[in-house]
């Protein structure tokens, strides 16, 4: 079934803020096997110039994904999730997302489209701080497979 | 900012130094655990068999996150990165034989982007068993 082109531009609400807790950013970094001193020590981070601990880069994508589940929920959009794949993903930094940050995330449908029988779906995750400073953006673009022949 | 390798150091084609990442079972847990992305597939070899894959994969995120590493590394500050995109094209697949798979990242300055704000576009390649795992995986980093 083909996904409905009018969802395209469509904006969801924005989420409730996300703080970003120092021990947090260390579980990850520790996830990914990343010793980088910035990710666990404050005076190291602030010998770089920043204010606190900072995360690393692919960090925010639990938070935007989370967000972008909101998309993937709709059931006026009728995607199913079962069948999706990530296939892009793209971060676009004004800062590093940093221990402290309370963070909220916009996300709109960028597009839609069908793709050698699969749906495409592109989605847009607009991150925010407290002050509503632009953080980050996330592109996400997911991939649903056709339903299997019956 | 405070990036350890300088714009005028860099040229087209200069390379970072490449590194391997390995990953087992294990780390796959951790992620899964550090990330909040549960999915079976990611450690339930029977459930990601019925879904047709050869085994365990690791989450994509798990292989973006290794790769820019090869950046990171090299600049110092990872609030250097500006800009970070990869695609998914084949799954890093992680059997259950206490080894692994193994993550190869190399990476190259494909351009100097702007003179002013001192900026680089690092393309990165990502192996795992002798297949690229991740596609246009390139990386935007301001340089001291």
């Amino acid at each position: 079934m083909a996904l409905d082109q009018s969802f395209v531009g469509r904006t969801y609400p924005p989420t409730d803020p996300y703080e970003v807790g120092r021990e947090k950013i260390r579980e990850f970094a520790e996830a990914i096997g990343d010793t980088n001193p910035a990710y666990t020590d404050t005076e190291a981070a602030k010998a770089l110039g920043h204010p606190d601990v900072i995360a690393p880069p692919t960090f925010v994508f639990a938070i935007t994904f989370k967000a972008a589940g909101l998309v993937v929920a709709d059931p006026q959009l009728g995607l199913d999730y079962s069948r999706v794949v990530h296939g892009d993903q793209k971060f676009a930094y004004r800062r590093p997302v940093r221990a402290g940050d309370r963070l909220t995330v916009t996300s709109t449908i960028e597009a839609i489209r069908s793709m050698a029988g699969n749906e495409v779906i592109d989605i847009r995750g607009e991150v925010h701080d407290e002050a509503g400073e632009h953080v980050v953006t996330a592109l996400t673009k997911l991939v649903a497979r056709p339903a299997e022949e019956s | 900012m405070t990036a350890k390798i300088a714009y005028d150091d860099v040229e087209v084609g200069t390379e970072l130094p490449a590194q391997t990442f390995p990953v087992t079972r294990a780390t796959l847990v951790q992620y899964a655990g550090a990330s909040g992305d549960f999915n079976p597939i990611h450690w339930n070899e029977k459930f990601a068999k019925e879904v047709g894959l050869p085994d365990v994969i690791a989450h994509g995120m798990f292989t973006m996150a290794s790769a820019v590493r090869v950046v990171t590394d090299w600049v110092g500050d990872p609030g250097a990165v500006a800009e970070y995109g990869v695609r998914f094209t084949k799954p890093v697949v992680v059997p259950n034989d206490g080894t692994g798979a193994l993550i190869e990242v190399s990476g190259t300055v494909a351009a100097k982007l702007d003179d002013a704000e001192r900026t680089v576009r690092v393309d990165l390649t990502a192996k795992s068993a002798g297949q690229k795992v991740l596609g246009m995986s390139r990386a935007v980093v301001r340089l001291a």
